[in-house]
């Protein structure tokens, strides 16, 4: 303990001014070479102690047995293997010290509690660094593996700390080695609070840990914490499944907006709506490959040129296949069902030939992939980005819908055809236009569900069902029914998940639904009036 | 009055597609059992496996006929039906295996063992006996079709709506079949058959007999269906399908005809299921797929619907054509199925049969009104004696 202290002391002091800085802690490296286990630890504990930053990548070697001893002289240093032989590096320097054959040293073994140790003294001496980040990921390697030794080192930095974010760190990463060391209950006792405003699953470990050897007077304390944690903890899981849910509604949402326009508005049951998805999805495949083998310079912008390229691809796809096929079928809306589940059939197929039948890899851009937390829970770039988007498209198509001269032809055609017509309209390339918008749409959704979902031919395929159920709960016609139907769905889905599995989740939502619509056939929000009718 | 009903229904074409189908039942495994193997008329074991699968097919494409052409109901949930007889048929192929499974058990179906079931399922309990696993083959498809009926057409779910919740139907129990939790074997299904009725099923023997029933109740559900059609409820079977809510208004409980007629087509596709599953040797959840119930459609589409013959033709073709390309161009098998589903929707809505009949009763008004202008020819001359 007065070694520690004294150590301690000559940390500040070094700190204070480094060219005080009198131990040099090369002997003690070098002595690791000869020490056992418990010699290590104790050297460790010293060489922490010079808190001198250049022992840093040592201590590190250490932990990844990368430490060697050279035969000859009995010095230390990192070995890197270089073909058959290793190439030595000075432990403190980082200077390249010539290459031995493998027979000329000797690994310094290491187990479990040394790496523990390590850990801990790599935590407690980078605490000191200039550098914030590596504060930061100091303050968190003391929080999650506690000891006493460490509370002294962390007390001293946090004395020195100017940024809040790092001191709030630190002192949680006090108050959990305090919690194990030998203070009084009082300190303890604000250790406890410090915890518990720490909160996550991590506190409620160390709170229960530290349960049986505390004084028994902390214990109602350590119990008050442990519950409001894990209150805390059940709100956060709420909001989880209600960010998965949302997720997951969006990527519903995407699926059924097109479908939304062409059965919705149109009445138009295409059941290769699916396969347009897979077409945009496809079609971000090779916008990607273009740009991989011609301009990888571009590829953060591949997403924002597959969209457009996308959109008029399947735009097209669909145009030709009103032209050439639904509009031959309407007001029969059972044939156009086969019809076009004979047109997905030779898409698939046609896919199939041309791109082979397994996955095909689409890649994310740097922006769409990492994550960061929030609060409790995490949340993934790539699905917020697909919530924001899918909810962009479907702003643009209600503006697109409402407020343009097409949107306006559009809903008189749906309203009363022949009037539409009288009034000088030409339904037919209406009709043409607007089921290539709800194609293009589809081809959209493509893009954003090749960032999350597998790019095969099949991929429509597992979308179709859902995306019918979608329009169908939502109510037909109603775009707004569409959201809040996809956003629903997503949400009791994920809420059952948990409880019952991913599967019968997914069977008890079909099953809900197919009750719902026995009690509203036309879905939530039906539209009222003679258009119903029709 | 059955004895009426049978009249009614043997009226016709209906006769000489009856004669054939009992021709087949006869021929076809005589052809196999009784003809030396290298003689030109003998039937190999594996083609007269085919046909059975193809009649089995034609009695599922019938059972969709029955409520599309005749009522209008497109249900796209058939296959859950036909999937269902398979899995009561299964389940009693299942008990007979015995203690000749890999693992032994004598009461256990291999996979239970393998999942480390202690005790038989209660829903498993009966299936040792053949009459109840038949009785199971119309219960279960019959009931699952009352329920979805009695809620569906109460509500007045029509048309497409319809047809999306059956599929939605289909792909729910698809999903359940495939966890292992339901006790169904999960997504191998149920398989390694080896007696029906104490005769291996693997026998020649027994493969033909199998063959026979399969014509044979191909034949009966044809004659119930004719006669169905033919009677006075067929009329407003038809009527409901072409104006259902004239029908209502005049007085007829339009859900009720509706629910009849869909729990009886749904019976018959589970017949059609459990004569499907002895002759191919397994039933697994793929056969509840979306997908293969829209396959059916296309068969009755195809032969054309709103005639009983016409399914039953168009799904041989299509499905003689499926193994034909699937074997010679496995590539174009989809395009030609897609092409199929197009070009019929799109140059042959009445299918096959239907555009011959229509083609028949075309010539025979054309020849009608000829012989009008004949008669007007004679008649002018002997008007302008008269006069």
């Amino acid at each position: 303990m007065l070694i520690r202290f004294f150590s301690l002391v000559f940390l500040l002091l070094s700190l204070a001014a480094p060219s005080l800085a009198q131990s040099d802690p090369k002997p003690l490296i070098d002595a690791l070479g000869k020490a056992d286990f418990k010699q290590a630890e104790a050297l460790i504990g010293q060489i922490a102690a010079t808190g001198d930053p250049r022992v840093v990548p040592a201590l590190e070697a250490f932990a990844e047995g990368d430490l060697y001893v050279r035969k000859s002289d009995n010095l230390v240093f990192i070995a890197k293997p270089a073909g058959a032989q290793f190439t030595l590096v000075d432990p403190m320097t980082s200077e390249e010290a010539g290459q031995v054959a493998k027979a000329a040293v000797t690994k310094i073994r290491v187990n479990n509690n040394l790496r523990r140790v390590i850990r801990s003294a790599l935590g407690g001496l980078t605490l000191l660094s200039p550098d914030r980040a590596v504060r930061l990921s100091a303050a968190d390697a003391v929080l999650r593996s506690p000891s006493p030794e460490n509370l002294e080192l962390v007390e001293a930095a946090l004395a020195k700390e100017t940024d809040a974010e790092v001191k709030t760190r630190m002192e949680e990463a006090r108050a959990v080695s305090l919690l194990s060391s030998d203070r009084s209950v009082e300190e303890k006792r604000a250790a406890i609070e410090t915890i518990r405003n720490y909160g996550g699953r991590d506190a409620i470990g160390i709170l229960r840990a530290a349960y049986g050897s505390v004084d028994a007077s902390l214990q109602p304390d350590i119990d008050d914490a442990v519950a409001s944690i894990e209150g805390e903890l059940a709100l956060w899981d709420m909001a989880q499944n209600v960010w998965y849910g949302l997720s997951l509604g969006s990527v519903l949402l995407l699926a059924a907006i097109g479908l939304a326009i062409t059965f919705g508005v149109m009445g138009i049951i295409n059941m290769a709506h699916g396969e347009m998805v897979m077409l945009g999805a496809y079609s971000t495949f090779v916008v990607q490959e273009v740009i991989r083998t011609n301009a990888p310079g571009l590829f953060d912008w591949s997403l924002a040129i597959a969209l457009p390229v996308a959109f008029l691809v399947t735009g097209a796809v669909g145009l030709v296949l009103e032209r050439g096929v639904i509009r031959f079928l309407y007001g029969r809306p059972l044939e156009t069902l086969l019809a076009t589940w004979g047109v997905s059939l030779i898409l698939q197929q046609a896919i199939r030939s041309i791109f082979g039948p397994t996955n095909r890899e689409v890649g994310n851009p740097s922006w769409m992939s990492g994550s960061f937390g929030f609060g409790g829970m995490t949340i993934t770039w790539n699905r917020l980005w697909i919530i924001a988007f899918s909810l962009s498209i479907f702003v643009a198509l209600l503006v697109l819908l409402k407020r343009s001269a097409f949107g306006l032809q559009m809903r008189a055609v749906t309203q009363n055809r022949r009037m539409a017509s009288s009034m000088g309209i030409r339904t037919p390339w209406i009709d043409a236009f607007t089921f290539a918008l709800g194609s293009g749409i589809a081809g959209i959704a493509g893009v954003a569900l090749s960032q999350i979902d597998n790019v095969s031919p099949n991929l429509g395929q597992s979308y179709i069902i859902d995306s019918f159920m979608v329009v169908v709960f939502g109510g037909v016609g109603n775009l707004w029914g569409t959201l809040v139907g996809a956003m629903s769905l997503g949400i009791l889905n994920k809420f059952l998940e948990p409880s019952v599995g991913a599967v019968l989740g997914k069977i008890l939502v079909l099953v809900l639904i197919i009750l719902f619509i026995q009690k509203r056939p036309r879905g939530l929000f039906a539209l009222k009036g003679r258009a119903v009718e029709a | 009055m059955i004895s009426g009903f049978i009249l009614r229904a043997l009226e016709g074409k209906i006769v000489v597609a009856i004669a054939i189908l009992l021709g087949v039942a006869i021929l076809v495994p005589a052809l196999n059992l009784l003809v030396p193997a290298g003689s030109a008329f003998h039937i190999p074991t594996y083609v007269m496996a085919l046909m059975g699968k193809y009649l089995c097919y034609a009695l599922l494409a019938l059972a969709l006929d029955l409520v599309w052409g005749y009522c209008g109901i497109l249900s796209l949930g058939h296959g859950a039906f036909f999937a269902l007889g398979g899995y009561a048929m299964g389940m009693y192929l299942m008990r007979q295996i015995g203690s000749r499974g890999v693992y032994g058990n004598p009461e256990l179906p291999d996979f239970m063992v393998f999942l480390n079931w202690q005790e038989l399922p209660w829903f498993w309990h009966g299936f040792d006996m053949f009459w109840f696993a038949m009785l199971m083959v119309l219960v279960v498809p019959g009931l699952l079709a009352f329920v979805f009926g009695w809620f569906a057409f109460r509500s007045r779910v029509n048309g497409v709506y319809l047809s999306i919740i059956t599929q939605a139907m289909t792909y729910a129990l698809m999903l359940a079949f495939f966890r292992n939790d339901m006790g169904f074997g999960g997504n191998n299904g149920l398989t390694d058959y080896k007696d029906i009725l104490g005769f291996p099923v693997q026998a020649d023997g027994t493969r033909a007999v199998l063959f026979a029933m399969s014509a044979i109740m191909l034949a009966l559900c044809l004659l119930i269906a004719s006669g169905i059609v033919r009677s006075k409820f067929g009329k407003v079977l038809v009527g409901v399908r072409d104006a259902e809510s004239r029908v209502r208004f005049l007085g007829f409980r339009v859900e009720h005809i509706k629910l009849f007629t869909f729990v009886v087509s749904a019976m018959m596709a589970g017949i059609a299921g459990a004569l499907f599953v002895p002759q191919v040797g397994i039933i697994n959840p793929g056969e509840f797929a979306p997908a293969n119930s829209i396959e059916v459609v296309v068969w009755t589409a195809v032969g054309g619907r709103g005639t009983l013959i016409g399914p039953i033709i168009g799904a041989v073709l299509v499905n003689a054509g499926k193994s034909f390309f699937t074997g010679a161009f496995p590539e174009f098998w989809l395009y030609a199925l897609g092409g199929l589903f197009i070009a019929v929707t799109l140059f042959l809505p009445k299918g096959i049969v239907g555009t011959i009949q229509h083609g028949f009763s075309a010539r025979k008004a054309m020849k009608a009104a000829r012989e009008a202008e004949k008669g007007r020819d004679i008649g002018t001359p002997m008007a302008q004696a008269a006069e």
